[in-house]
């Protein structure tokens, strides 16, 4: 009788830090977090890099963070924005607090094409 | 005017029971509770803890009437019931700031928690809370980085971070060593952890252990595309051997090294510490034998204590336990220590065992460590109840999966980023987490076959330290 293992194999896969284990959000998805970062007062701002490069502390900023933005609905056309003039890279989406001067939510939002 | 000289023994009470005392903004104060022998009145009992832990011994002297002790005297200045417990009180104790060293938590502890606890007038003794003042808070180093700058160093946000213990404890050899770190960190996880009993034994020595960790490290990081780290264990015998592994751990490109702090105690900690901000290490915190010093309700010093002074020492993580894994802790007063380790204020509230306002001013925060005998069921509760600034770590949860540790690995982390996907979007990560994990489940055989394997494992008895409310 063939022996049959019960050990699945798990697969090292290359990640891009936080909500990489997830599975790509949808729209909606996407606008909760928008919409939390937003309600906790954080600046949002848009970052984007070429794959090669994804390691490095400072990725590129779209633009400048959009201090004080309350509206989703913006932040959502610069994500795009962002994303149509660099197709070929990582965009991602930061909440910034200037209180702690850290970022209170980073995740990417469209992987390089 | 001069005072005379009157030999004998002397009351306590006449010169350290001073109710109508208002304690300086820069006063040390401090609370105790105190458990009397029978029949002792409870001013003199407070007033003999005021005198033994600051100026008094037992008998008047003369050569105290060389100095004016009105300027270094202890006081007690409040005395209160303990709710629901009638042969115990607080006393609250204001002691002046020039009693202590700059910077030298050894010598507040010497002098608050040294003698006075074996004093026979008393049957027990705890330490429930000090409030440092500003001014000596300024004299202390505090974490050596703090949360801002460990999460800009380890490219980690908007979560808390995952960590994990290498098991088994004791007894593996350096590449073995190596190689459960390297699972682990390539299944996902952001940090794992020397044990706190792993210093350098006979069958793995710490400088092998050190090399196959930083290859694993390394290699993990590269294939991962993510920061990674593991807290190397400095502590060590004497304070040469523990500067000697962290100055290799630094030489080996490690980003994080670890001490045992009441183990190796508040001087070599301090000075570890410093090491670490001069050389831009990150300090991982353990806390082995707290639980023999904060464990029972009326004898000892609590936790909250020591999460301060470990504050004040330096640290950039420190162990708070889980709340609901396999260690002792209620929810409320973690969450009243690590409002200390975090927050910049933190005010008098009661309700979470802080008995006063704590302004820490500028000094860094600390990351509380959750760790002990939790699993992937735990994650909603534990993201609710630490928050983001936390490090989670799962080692049976981790090791115990079915497919080894990369497999439990991704399992946590998936389960982690489902919970703080979830509290983002408003969910009540609590009262849903079983629909949070399921649904998370559905994409991960990793994470399906996690919740399988520790279904029916819960740690559900009570606390013996328990908040003393009505």
């Amino acid at each position: 009788m063939p022996f049959k293992s019960t050990v699945g194999d798990y697969q090292t896969v290359a990640t891009l830090e936080t909500f990489g284990f997830l599975p790509p959000m949808s729209q909606d998805e996407i606008y909760d977090q928008i919409a939390y970062i937003i309600a906790q007062g954080w600046s949002p701002l848009v970052e984007h890099v070429h794959p090669s490069r994804s390691m490095s502390t400072y990725w590129s900023y779209w633009k400048l963070p959009f201090f004080g933005e309350k509206d989703l609905g913006v932040i959502v056309s610069e994500l795009e924005g962002c994303h149509r003039a660099y197709p070929d890279h990582h965009v991602r989406l930061v909440g910034y607090d200037a209180y702690t001067q850290s970022q209170g939510s980073c995740f990417v939002v469209f992987e390089a094409r | 005017m001069s005072k005379k000289y009157d030999a004998g023994v002397k009351e306590y009470r006449d010169t350290y029971w001073t109710p109508d005392y208002v304690p300086l903004d820069t006063d040390l104060l401090a609370c105790f509770k105190v458990t009397g022998q029978e029949g002792v009145p409870k001013e003199e009992v407070a007033a003999a803890v005021a005198a033994e832990s600051s100026t008094g011994t037992w008998s008047t002297v003369w050569s105290e009437l060389l100095t004016d002790l009105d300027f270094y005297k202890g006081r007690c200045y409040r005395i209160e019931d303990v709710p629901g417990d009638k042969e115990s009180f607080y006393a609250f104790i204001a002691y002046p700031l020039d009693l202590f060293e700059e910077g030298s938590i050894t010598n507040v502890l010497t002098s608050l928690v040294g003698n006075v606890f074996g004093f026979k007038a008393l049957r027990h003794l705890r330490l429930e809370d000090i409030r440092f003042p500003m001014a000596f808070i300024k004299t202390c180093p505090g974490p050596p980085n703090g949360i801002c700058v460990e999460r800009d160093r380890m490219n980690k946000y908007g979560r808390p971070l995952l960590g994990c213990t290498i098991k088994p404890k004791l007894g593996l050899s350096g590449k073995n060593y190596g190689r459960v770190v390297y699972e682990c960190l390539r299944g996902g996880l952001d940090f794992t952890k020397d044990d706190e009993n792993i210093n350098s034994q006979p069958f793995q020595r710490w400088q092998n252990r050190f090399e196959f960790v930083a290859e694993a490290v390394q290699l993990a990081q590269e294939e991962t595309g993510e920061k990674k780290g593991h807290y190397l264990n400095c502590t060590a015998a004497t304070p040469e051997e523990m500067y000697e592994r962290a100055e290799f751990a630094k030489e080996l490109g490690q980003p994080i090294i670890m001490h045992d702090y009441i183990t190796g105690g508040f001087t070599a900690n301090t000075g570890l510490s410093k090491w670490c901000r001069k050389n831009g290490m990150l300090l991982h915190i353990h806390r082995a034998m707290h639980a023999v010093i904060d464990r029972h309700p009326k004898h000892g010093i609590h936790f909250r204590v020591l999460a301060k002074c470990l504050r004040l020492s330096g640290g950039d993580q420190l162990h708070t336990g889980t709340v609901v894994g396999k260690l002792e802790g209620d929810r409320q007063t973690t969450l009243g220590f690590i409002d200390q380790l975090r927050e910049s204020f933190v005010p008098e509230d009661r309700s979470r065992g802080n008995f006063f306002d704590q302004d820490w001013g500028s000094m860094p925060g600390v990351f509380a460590v959750a760790s002990g005998g939790i699993h992937v069921w735990h994650m909603p509760a534990l993201v609710a109840i630490f928050g983001d600034d936390s490090v989670l770590q799962f080692g049976g949860g981790t090791h115990g999966h079915p497919w080894g540790s990369a497999a439990g690995a991704a399992a946590n982390r998936v389960a982690l980023e489902a919970c703080v996907k979830a509290r983002n979007a408003g969910r009540e990560i609590e009262k849903e987490s079983r629909d949070i994990l399921m649904e998370a489940a559905k994409h991960s055989p990793e994470l399906a076959i996690a919740l399988e394997t520790w279904k029916e494992i819960k740690f559900e008895f009570d606390t013996v330290d328990k908040l003393d409310v009505n």
